[in-house]
């Protein structure tokens, strides 16, 4: 049906304004959307503030789901674990039984590494994570990867912290506010994280592909080394993120790289750590200026 | 559409006799639903890829075609502003967006005054793949550059939700409208 000619209510002048002021203002809200998007892609920290005030007010809600989450999950492993018990008894004790056989050899090369770092002089430990905290909310319903951390600059964490879990690299710090941070997750597709391969150290940057994998570019062209199954480690190349961190595993080659699967899920992670920032400054390749005379 | 309410919910402001609806609860029920809609990042799932469909967004449609002009048609504007607290797109994206198709809903309820259901799946299948693309290309002027083809799985959930959400606009139309002010 053709919209009728004139849309006004009636003869109420009241009314006639009233509806008239409501689309100024919603082209004015269009305009104004503009506007704050012009401003938030120049800045992307410029309502840093605003949402972490936001993140802080809903937290309690998202620790209850995160808890709710993990909860929800052992559930289900439980129900499955009944199934698969048997087989699985088998295989654990076979696993155990070599474990012991490793476990032995893995004690006499650390007495053996302990021995000679302490003949070379090199003090080496891992941090103290600054924070352990569950993430509490994840950005599910846009293509960019973010997710909440329920912990924040009360607990210590800064902006630029890398966050690991049990298995492996998590993603950094963006934003804090006082109770909650927000986490740039790997698999962004804003997000680069310096690699290399754990057997040999072939150099690669890991950037997140939106979709749960990792996209691998490695920095020298050339045949591709790549193979299905290697597993890549943070190279600490760019002194963002500590070196030797698990990060992903090669699923499929491409023709300049490869297609990864980032080790840590985060949705079936439980608590990721917070460690501590890893500024490692290069060295200055320039002598300090002469004192003045 | 309306949904039948549950027994206990039917007992609740039985006596409807000199009774109106309340003002405060029939005019803040469905912004209050709109903004819990838009708090489906506290869902407990992390993902790692966008598979949520854009609650918030698809209940704003969802009220505007159950109820044309129930929203005033600037609404869009500080749901909008809500949104983008948790959408983790640009900030500004939603206020330009929703405002957008709050304009866009009023011109097709001035078009087509007399809709069915069919009709009105349709038309929030063609706003929410065109809201869902525009948000990708957004969120990808925002430093991203996630390709179109991540979008899919998203665009078939939220539009396969859609008549789930109008059920629940339905339900919270009927719950919104309950008599319960003594008049």
């Amino acid at each position: 049906m053709a919209p009728p000619g004139n849309r006004r209510p009636g003869y109420s002048r009241r009314a006639q304004y009233g509806t008239f002021f409501g689309y100024v203002v919603a082209v004015i809200g269009a305009g104004l959307g503009v506007l704050l998007l012009v401003v938030s892609t120049g800045n992307a920290s410029a309502f840093a503030g605003l949402r972490a005030t936001a993140d802080d007010a809903v937290a309690p809600v998202g620790r209850a789901s995160a808890a709710t989450r993990s909860t929800t999950r052992s559930t289900f492993e439980v129900i499955a674990g009944y199934f698969t018990f048997g087989a699985r008894t088998a295989r654990l004790e076979k696993e155990v039984a070599e474990a012991r056989v490793r476990l032995a050899e893995a004690q006499a090369l650390r007495d053996e590494n302990a021995r000679l770092k302490a003949l070379l002089g090199i003090m080496e430990s891992e941090p103290r994570p600054v924070a352990v905290a569950r993430l509490i909310s994840s950005t599910s319903t846009s293509t960019r990867r973010y997710a909440t951390l329920g912990a924040g600059a009360n607990q210590g964490v800064a902006v630029g912290m890398p966050l690991r879990s049990q298995l492996g690299l998590v993603g950094r710090v963006l934003e804090v506010g006082s109770g909650t941070a927000r986490v740039l997750l790997i698999t962004d597709s804003e997000s680069v994280v310096p690699v290399r391969r754990a057997s040999d150290g072939v150099p690669a940057f890991a950037t997140g592909n939106a979709d749960g994998s990792l996209q691998i570019k490695l920095i020298n062209l050339g045949l591709n080394p790549l193979k299905i199954g290697d597993a890549l480690v943070t190279s600490g190349a760019g002194g963002l993120y500590r070196p030797n961190v698990a990060v992903a595993v090669v699923s499929r080659l491409t023709r300049d790289g490869a297609i990864a699967r980032p080790l840590s899920d985060p949705g079936s992670t439980d608590f990721v750590a917070v460690d501590p920032l890893w500024d490692q400054a290069p060295a200055p390749d320039t002598a300090p200026p002469a004192p003045p005379r | 559409m309306p949904a039948p309410l549950p027994r206990q919910l039917q007992q609740f402001g039985r006596p409807r006799i000199n009774r109106a609806p309340s003002p405060i609860l029939a005019t803040a029920a469905p912004w209050v639903l709109v903004m819990l809609g838009s708090l489906a990042p506290l869902l407990p799932l992390i993902a790692s890829a966008p598979v949520v469909p854009p609650f918030g967004f698809l209940l704003l449609v969802g009220w505007q075609q159950l109820r044309p002009g129930l929203f005033p048609v600037w609404a869009g504007l500080p749901l909008g502003l809500f949104d983008d607290l948790f959408s983790g797109q640009p900030f500004g994206s939603a206020v330009l967006l929703w405002s957008v198709t709050m304009i866009a809903l009023d011109v097709i309820e001035a078009r087509f005054p007399w809709r069915g259901f069919w009709l009105n799946w349709l038309v929030s299948a063609g706003i929410i793949a065109a809201y869902l693309v525009i948000g990708l290309l957004l969120a990808n002027l925002g430093g991203g550059s996630a390709p179109l083809m991540v979008l899919v799985p998203q665009l078939l959930v939220s539009v396969l939700f859609y008549p789930l959400a109008a059920r629940l606009v339905g339900l919270f139309d009927r719950f919104r409208l309950i008599p319960l002010r003594p008049v």
